[in-house]
C-alpha cells in the first residue's frame, strides 16, 4: 500500500515538474494570441533558449546566467516574430513556422560548430525543496520539492492572468486581440501593445527551452524539444487562452505523458508506441472537447495584421 | 471637460490615388452648437472628420483649436485634445463588458490595478446626465444597436471630450431611439458640447443642426444656418442640379402569389431560432416591404428564400412549385434573384472584372459559354449593355471590381439581377450606404420591375424608403412577422413601435 502510495506521490512530483516547459511556452503564447498575434515558432525560440543557456553555463556561467541569457535570446526571437508579424504585416503562419526552422537551424548549427558531441554541463539548476512546506505530507512532495524553474513556471499562471485580466495593459492586450480598431481609437498603441505581448511569449519560450537544458537535464541535444513547443500551442486552445486552463492542460497532459514511461517502466504489455502515443491521443481528444466548449473565445482579430487605414 | 471654445480646419486638402477627396475644405466648429455636415458618398464628409479625429493626416491645411495650431498625428493626440468621435462602425469589443470597452486605453488611477468599479460609477453618472440609458456590467454583444451607440457616445465623454463626431450615427436607429439620441445631443449641446452631425438625411439634419455644411466632391460648397435651409436647396446643393427626391408607384394590377412562404423557421448563426413560422405571399407586380430593427431575422430570412442557410421547418414556394430544398442554382434558374446586403461579400468579387462579375451567375448559359468553353465575345456584349443601361461609371469591363465606387458596384449588382427578368426579387437592404442621386436611379428600377410583374421582396431599415416604395409592410421581431398592413394604414410611428415589439 505505501508502495503504491509512493508511486502515486512519484508520478505526480514528476508531472508537476515535467509541466514546466509546456507551461511557460503555452502561458507566453497565450498572451500573444490574447493581442492578436499568433507564434508557430515556439519551438525553434526554445531550442534557441535551451541552446544559449546550455552554452552560457557550459561556457562557465551560473545557471542562473544562463535561465538570463536563455530567456533574452527567447525575447530577441519574438521581437523578430513581432516585426515580421506587427511592423511587415506578414502572413502570422509560415512567419511563425519560418521562425520554428530558422531557430532549429541556427541552434544545430551553433551546437556542431561550438560543442560538437553531447557532453553534460556540471552545473545545473539542482532541486530546491521549499522549507517547511516540501515536509508536508504527500503534497510536500508533489508541489514544493522541485527545481526554481518549475516554481517560476507556476508563479507564472496568477501573475500572468492578474496583468491579463486587472490591469489596464492587460485591458489593451485583450482589445488589440479582439478589436484592434476599437482599440486605436481609444488612443491604444496596437503595435506597441502586440509588440509587447509577442516579446514576452517569445521571453517565456525561451525560459522554457531553458528548464529543458539546464534544470530537467544537463545537456543540449539536436532538436531536443521534440515538438514540446507546438503541443504548447495546441495547450492554448485547449485552455482557452486563460493561464488557468492552460495549466489544467498542461497538468494533464504532462501527467499522462510521465504515466506512460511510467506504465513502460513497470513492462505492462502493451504495444510501446502505442503508450507513447498516449499523451498525444489525450491531447487531441482534449482540444475536440475544448473547441466544442469555449467556441466564443477566440481573440476575434487572432492572425490580422493591423490597419489603421481599414477601419 | 477640455474646453474647446473654438476649431477651425482651414484649407484641409486630402488626395488618394486618382482622388481628391478633400479640396481646400474649411469647417468651423462652436460649443453649443450642432454642425450637420452633409453630403453624398464620397463627398469626403467622413475623411474630413477621420482627418479631424487623427485617423488620416492631411497633405495641406491646418487645424486651429483656440486659436493655436494643432497637429493631430493620432486618435490618442484627438482624444488628449478633448475630441470625440462615434464611428458608423461601432468600435468596440463585444465579448467585453460595456465598462471595460469605455476603459480601454485608460490610466489605472491606482497603478497597476484597473479599478472598474470606479469607472462603473462615473459611467452611471454620465448616463444619468444625458439620458444614455446603459447597464455598464452587461456584455456588449448582449446590447441592441442603440445601446451600443450609446456605450460609444459615454466612451467619448468619459474622455472628457468637448468636440463630438458623430458620423451617420441614425442609420442603424429606429425612429423612437432617433427621437431619443437627438433628447441626448439636445442636453448636451446645451451643456456646451460641440456636436458634428454628419448624414445625408435631409429631415434630421433640418431637425437637429444649427449650422449645415454642404460637402460635393471634396468641396464646401455652402454653409448656411439651418433656419435658412430648405430640403429643395439642400439637394441642389449635394447633387449640384434640381432633383425631385418622391417616388411615386404607379398603380398596377396585381396578379397571382408568385413567392410564399408558409411557417418557415431557420436557425441564426448562433444556432438559435432566427425565423419562427413566417408565413406570407408576394404576388405578381408588387412590393412587400419587411421592415425591422436590424437583427430580428431579416438576414436570415433573405438568406433562407435565397437558399444560402438552410430551413428548419416549413415550405417556400415559387410560382407553384416547391423551392424549399432546391440548391442556390436551382432557384436561380427557378427565376429568382437576390440583391443580397453584404453586397461586397455575398453579390461580387472584388478582384475580379466588371464583365466577369456581370456573368457570376449565368457563365454556363448559353451565349455566355458554349460546350464549356466561355465566349468572350458574347461577356463583353453582355457586360457593355449592363454597363450602358443602368449607366455604371468605369473605365471599361476588364476594370477589376475594386476599383469601383461603392455606388458604382450597387448599380452593377442591381443590373446584373435585375436583367434577368426575375419572376420573384429578394432586394435586402437595396440602398443602404448609397448616395441620394443612386438611391433614386435604385428606387425607380425597382419600381419598373414592379410594373413588369415580378414580385418583390423588399428587406430595408429604412422607413422612409420602404414606405415610398412598398404595397404593403410586413413587421418583422424577433423572427415573427408581426403584423402586415397595408401601406395606406402605416406609419412610420405605428411601425417603429411595431419593431420594437409593442403593438
Amino acid at each position: 500500500m505505501a508502495d503504491t502510495t509512493t508511486t502515486i506521490v512519484q508520478i505526480a512530483a514528476q508531472g508537476v515538474a515535467a509541466a514546466t516547459p509546456y507551461l511557460f511556452a503555452g502561458i507566453g503564447e497565450a498572451v500573444g494570441q490574447r493581442a492578436g498575434i499568433y507564434n508557430l515558432g515556439v519551438d525553434g525560440i526554445m531550442l534557441m533558449g535551451a541552446f544559449s543557456a546550455f552554452y552560457s553555463v557550459y561556457s562557465g556561467a551560473s545557471p542562473l546566467v544562463g535561465l538570463i541569457i536563455g530567456v533574452l535570446v527567447g525575447a530577441l526571437m519574438g521581437l523578430a516574430m513581432a516585426f515580421i508579424s506587427v511592423a511587415l504585416k506578414a502572413e502570422q503562419g509560415i512567419s511563425g513556422i519560418g521562425l520554428y526552422m530558422f531557430g532549429l537551424g541556427l541552434s544545430t548549427l551553433l551546437f556542431n560548430a561550438l560543442v560538437e558531441t553531447p557532453r553534460p554541463v556540471s552545473q545545473s539548476f539542482t532541486s530546491a525543496p521549499i522549507p517547511g512546506l516540501s515536509q508536508l505530507p504527500l503534497v510536500g512532495k508533489v508541489l514544493f520539492d522541485h527545481h526554481l524553474l518549475v516554481y517560476l513556471a507556476f508563479l507564472m499562471v496568477p501573475l500572468t492572468w492578474f496583468v491579463l485580466n486587472k490591469t489596464p495593459l492587460g485591458l489593451n492586450i485583450r482589445a488589440a486581440g479582439q478589436n484592434p480598431q476599437a482599440a486605436d481609437s481609444l488612443g491604444v498603441n496596437v503595435a506597441a501593445v502586440r509588440y509587447l505581448a509577442v516579446i514576452f511569449g517569445g521571453a517565456m519560450a525561451g525560459a522554457a527551452g531553458v528548464s529543458l537544458s539546464i534544470a530537467q537535464t544537463n545537456i543540449f541535444q539536436e532538436n531536443m524539444t521534440n515538438g514540446i513547443g507546438f503541443i504548447a500551442v495546441a495547450l492554448v486552445y485547449f485552455g482557452r487562452w486563460s493561464p488557468i486552463g492552460i495549466m489544467f492542460g498542461t497538468l494533464l497532459f504532462s501527467v499522462v505523458t510521465t504515466l506512460q514511461l511510467w506504465l513502460q517502466a513497470f513492462g505492462v504489455q502493451i504495444s510501446s508506441s502505442l503508450v507513447t502515443m498516449l499523451p498525444n491521443i489525450v491531447t487531441i481528444i482534449a482540444l475536440i472537447i475544448a473547441v466544442y466548449l469555449y467556441k466564443t473565445q477566440t481573440p476575434a482579430a487572432l492572425g490580422r495584421p493591423f490597419r489603421r487605414e481599414e477601419s | 471637460m477640455k474646453a474647446i471654445t473654438h476649431l477651425e480646419m482651414r484649407g484641409i486638402v486630402k488626395r488618394f490615388p486618382g482622388v481628391l477627396a478633400n479640396d481646400r475644405v474649411d469647417l468651423e466648429i462652436r460649443p453649443g452648437e450642432v454642425q450637420a455636415l452633409l453630403g453624398e458618398n464620397g463627398a469626403g464628409k467622413s475623411t474630413l472628420m477621420k482627418i479631424l479625429y487623427g485617423m488620416q493626416q492631411p497633405d495641406a491645411g491646418e487645424i486651429r483649436i483656440n486659436g493655436e495650431t494643432v497637429r493631430i498625428d493620432s486618435p490618442a493626440e484627438a482624444i488628449q485634445r478633448g475630441i470625440g468621435m462615434v464611428h458608423q462602425h461601432f468600435m468596440l469589443v463585444p465579448s467585453l463588458t460595456v465598462a471595460e470597452n469605455v476603459a480601454i486605453g485608460l490610466k489605472a488611477s491606482r497603478p497597476p490595478i484597473l479599478n472598474l468599479n470606479q469607472v462603473i460609477s462615473r459611467i452611471e453618472e454620465l448616463s444619468a446626465r444625458f439620458g444614455l440609458k446603459v447597464d455598464p456590467r452587461a456584455a456588449v454583444w448582449q446590447l441592441s444597436v442603440g445601446e451600443q451607440q450609446r456605450v460609444e457616445i459615454i466612451k467619448a465623454l468619459y474622455r472628457e471630450a468637448s468636440v463630438l463626431i458623430l458620423d451617420e450615427p441614425t442609420a442603424v436607429l429606429t425612429p423612437q431611439e432617433v427621437e431619443e439620441l437627438f433628447k441626448t445631443l439636445r442636453r448636451l449641446c446645451a451643456s456646451g458640447y460641440a456636436l458634428v452631425f454628419i448624414s445625408h438625411k435631409l429631415n434630421e439634419v433640418l431637425n437637429i443642426s444649427q449650422r449645415i455644411t454642404v460637402l460635393r466632391d471634396g468641396r464646401v460648397v455652402g454653409t448656411l444656418p439651418t433656419t435658412e435651409a430648405n430640403r429643395e436647396g439642400l439637394v441642389k446643393l449635394m447633387v449640384g442640379r434640381e432633383m425631385s427626391l418622391k417616388v411615386t408607384p404607379e398603380p398596377v394590377t396585381i396578379g397571382a402569389p408568385r413567392l410564399i412562404l408558409k411557417e418557415v423557421s431557420a436557425l441564426g448563426d448562433r444556432k438559435l431560432p432566427a425565423l419562427r413560422e413566417v408565413s406570407f405571399e408576394v404576388r405578381a407586380g408588387e412590393i412587400l416591404g419587411v421592415a425591422g430593427v436590424s437583427g430580428n431575422g431579416q438576414r436570415e430570412l433573405a438568406e433562407v428564400i435565397a437558399g444560402m442557410r438552410p430551413l428548419t421547418a416549413g415550405t417556400i414556394s415559387l410560382d407553384g412549385s416547391d423551392i424549399s430544398r432546391a440548391s442556390i442554382a436551382g432557384r436561380i434558374e427557378g427565376g429568382l434573384s437576390y440583391i443580397p446586403e453584404e453586397r461586397m461579400r455575398d453579390g461580387a468579387i472584388k478582384s475580379f472584372t466588371v464583365a466577369e462579375n456581370v456573368i457570376l451567375q449565368t457563365h454556363a448559359e448559353a451565349p455566355i459559354s458554349k460546350r464549356g468553353v466561355l465566349n468572350f465575345r458574347a461577356i463583353h456584349e453582355r457586360a457593355g449593355e449592363l454597363i450602358r443601361a443602368f449607366k455604371v461609371k468605369t473605365p471599361h469591363d476588364g476594370t477589376p471590381l475594386r476599383s469601383l465606387s461603392g455606388g458604382n458596384i450597387q448599380k452593377l449588382i442591381l443590373a446584373r439581377e435585375l436583367s434577368r427578368t426575375p419572376k420573384a426579387l429578394i432586394a435586402a437592404q437595396p440602398t443602404r450606404g448609397v448616395d441620394i442621386g443612386a438611391t433614386l436611379y435604385i428606387h425607380h428600377r425597382l419600381l419598373d420591375q414592379r410594373a413588369m410583374g415580378t414580385a418583390i421582396l423588399l428587406i430595408s431599415e429604412d422607413l422612409d424608403e420602404m414606405l415610398a416604395l412598398s404595397d404593403r409592410i410586413a413587421v418583422i421581431y424577433e423572427g415573427r412577422i408581426v403584423r402586415i398592413l397595408p401601406r395606406a394604414e402605416a406609419t412610420p410611428e405605428k411601425l417603429g413601435l411595431l419593431m420594437t415589439g409593442g403593438s
